[in-house]
């Protein structure tokens, strides 16, 4: 029970920040405990997950390797963890919150009779851990209470990753047993369903649309907002999911991420997964009826009120100033 | 096949939450309560698995008696029968608490296929279905869409980031948990909720199901986020908000 072990996922494009930002929550925990940090990962010594450490550099790196771990599977990395950790008694695990990780550290965690803090966006004294209750509406401040190892994952965005800091990390190589038959799912290669259209992620202005309004009968509404603004029409993932508008018109984590200059959020409440697709924006807008609604919080502007009388009387507005 | 959802009451997502004087939960008395969502997407694809091949589904709630509300909607849309676990604390259980309640009512039914929702709209946890399958000791996959039987099992379709998918062969009996969006969900008929009152709901008491250790994870406080942005709110009538927000975009922002 020494030490805080920071987990990478075997590389995925775009990964490499959250495993920066969840050392950077290791280094703060590392900072409150006082425990030194080391880093784990699947895959090769030479691969590029263990050259991407920023800041100072753990003490220690471990690179688990299997043939059964080439694809991912949760019995395979729950096997292989497991070995890992009973070996080295870290005291804390952090995973970046990564679907990876919502897959199998539950049940990682279950098998030290642990449960995870997931989703964790900010570590204080204590330590606690604060996360989001009620789709972002309440903070919680969560506290571990056993002997065992603390399992925790950390929020995309939550942390800032520190700059590269050029050090480097003694690399041991970790080979955990694992027999073929353990392994009982046969996960295939990732696919996309079609191929994408619209470039959400080049546009200049964005109107998006969510559940505030309400039937597929006012999508006109937004339609004419966008068509005044010569923006593109997108939205959260309920409208995508009911069909109102396709797939690929979805922002937020399992959609497209977009940077516009102008970003109208209509309706939207502000849930993390719509936040980590749209926060990079330059000016964002939110109309909601609910002044506490959390998109407010990385809104420049907000408008509090119905949106079936706002959405109007802006696209009016936006027609009377060209 | 017989298929078990596990459906989590949550409060209504429009209800407004407020802190109670404690600061350790939320204010319950006027809320409204509604079925989380996922999981009534998990009961929709129960539901059709069961009209393509035969067998039975079968619901399990845990929570005080409110939550029998949510499951007769469950029996009204379909559901064949249904477990209550009477527990008035879930609180201040942790995700292993609440899992181990949930297999403990589960095991005995020895289903083919266990459904659950990816996350509560509460909690957040996204982890009693992973649990779930540890403590029954089966396979499992997560934030799925599709579920298709095969001849060696499942083939399912499971969500990744970013608009990527995938597609996982596993033997039955399985645990998964259910994405939203992945069926278009069917409302109660007439007819479903006069059945749903002469459907078996057998009520079962947490204790009974027998006292787990101490939770390993507690949650000590609850408070409103901090705002990081300073958002300027445009009052007045909504013609005036939107004409002060245009000439905002266009003289401060610059972004019009
Ligand atoms: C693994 C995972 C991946 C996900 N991926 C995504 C994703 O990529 N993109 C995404 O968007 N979501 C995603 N979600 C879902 C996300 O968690 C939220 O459920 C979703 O973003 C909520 O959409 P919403 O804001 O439109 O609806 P709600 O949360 O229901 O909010 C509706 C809002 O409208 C307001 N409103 C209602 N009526 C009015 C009115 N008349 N006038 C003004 N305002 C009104 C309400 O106050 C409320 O704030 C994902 C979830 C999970 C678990
Ligand atoms: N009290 C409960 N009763 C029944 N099912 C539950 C309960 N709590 C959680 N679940 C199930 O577990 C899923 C994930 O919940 P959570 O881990 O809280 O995010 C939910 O979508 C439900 O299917």
């Amino acid at each position: 029970m020494s030490s805080i072990l920071v987990v990478q996922e075997a590389r995925r494009d775009g990964s490499a920040r959250i495993f920066q930002e969840t050392l950077a929550a290791g280094r703060k925990l590392a900072a409150l405990t006082g425990l030194p940090l080391e880093a784990a990962a699947v895959g090769d010594p030479n691969a590029n997950i263990f050259r991407e450490i920023t800041g100072a550099p753990p003490s220690a790196g471990h690179a688990i390797r299997h043939p059964l771990l080439a694809a991912y599977t949760a019995d395979g990395y729950v096997l292989a963890f497991e070995q890992l950790i009973r070996q080295l008694e870290p005291r804390y695990v952090l995973f970046p919150h990564t679907y990876q990780a919502r897959d199998f550290v539950p049940r990682l965690a279950a098998r030290f009779g642990q449960v995870l803090i997931g989703d964790v966006t900010a570590i204080e004294t204590g330590p606690t851990f604060e996360r989001q209750l009620f789709q972002g509406r309440i903070n919680a401040a969560y506290r571990h209470t056993s002997d065992g190892p603390c399992f925790v994952s950390i929020q995309n965005g939550a942390f800032r990753a520190d700059e590269p800091s050029g050090g480097t990390m003694p690399i041991s190589e970790f080979l955990p047993a694992i027999e073929p038959a353990q392994i009982r799912i046969q996960p295939s290669d990732p696919f996309r369903e079609s191929a994408q259209t619209v470039d959400l992620g080049s546009a200049q202005r964005i109107v998006c649309v969510g559940r505030g309004i309400k039937t597929a009968d006012n999508m006109p509404l937004v339609e004419a907002l966008a068509g005044a603004l010569d923006a593109e029409l997108a939205a959260s993932r309920p409208i995508c999911d009911n069909g109102w508008l396709p797939m690929e018109r979805q922002v937020g984590s399992s959609g497209q991420t977009v940077a516009p200059k102008l970003y109208l959020a209509i309706g939207i409440s502000g849930a993390i997964q719509h936040l980590v697709g749209m926060k990079g924006s330059q000016c964002i807008v939110a109309v909601n009826k609910d002044a506490d609604a959390p998109i407010f919080e990385v809104a420049n502007y907000g408008i509090v009120g119905d949106l079936f009388e706002v959405v109007p009387a802006l696209t009016e507005a936006v027609k009377a100033a060209k | 096949m017989k298929i078990v959802v596990a459906i989590k009451q949550v409060p209504d997502r429009d209800a407004p939450i407020r802190i109670a004087s404690a600061g350790k939960w939320i204010e319950e008395a006027d809320l409204q309560w509604a079925m989380n969502e996922p999981d009534a997407y998990a009961l929709e694809e129960a539901l059709q698995l069961k009209e393509k091949h035969g067998g039975e589904v079968v619901v399990v709630s845990a929570g005080p008696e409110r939550v029998a509300t949510t499951i007769r909607e469950a029996l009204a849309k379909g559901a064949d029968r249904a477990i209550h676990i009477v527990a008035d604390d879930l609180g201040s259980r942790d995700a292993l608490g609440v899992a181990r309640l949930l297999a403990a009512a589960i095991q005995p039914e020895n289903p083919d296929l266990v459904l659950t929702g990816l996350q509560s709209e509460d909690m957040g946890l996204g982890q009693t279905g992973v649990i779930l399958a540890e403590l029954l000791r089966l396979p499992h996959s997560t934030l799925i869409l599709h579920v298709e039987k095969t001849d060696a099992g499942l083939r399912v379709k499971r969500e990744l980031e970013e608009g990527w998918f995938q597609s996982i062969e596993m033997p039955l009996p399985a645990v998964l948990t259910m994405q939203s969006g992945g069926n278009k969900l069917r409302y109660a008929t007439l007819m479903g909720i006069k059945r749903a009152k002469t459907k078996e709901l057998r009520a079962v008491n947490a204790a009974e199901l027998g006292a787990g250790p101490a939770p390993v994870v507690v949650l000590e406080q609850i408070t409103l986020p901090k705002k990081q942005k300073s958002t300027q709110i445009l009052s007045g009538s909504p013609k005036e908000a939107a004409t002060a927000l245009v000439e905002k975009l266009k003289t401060e922002a610059r972004v019009l």
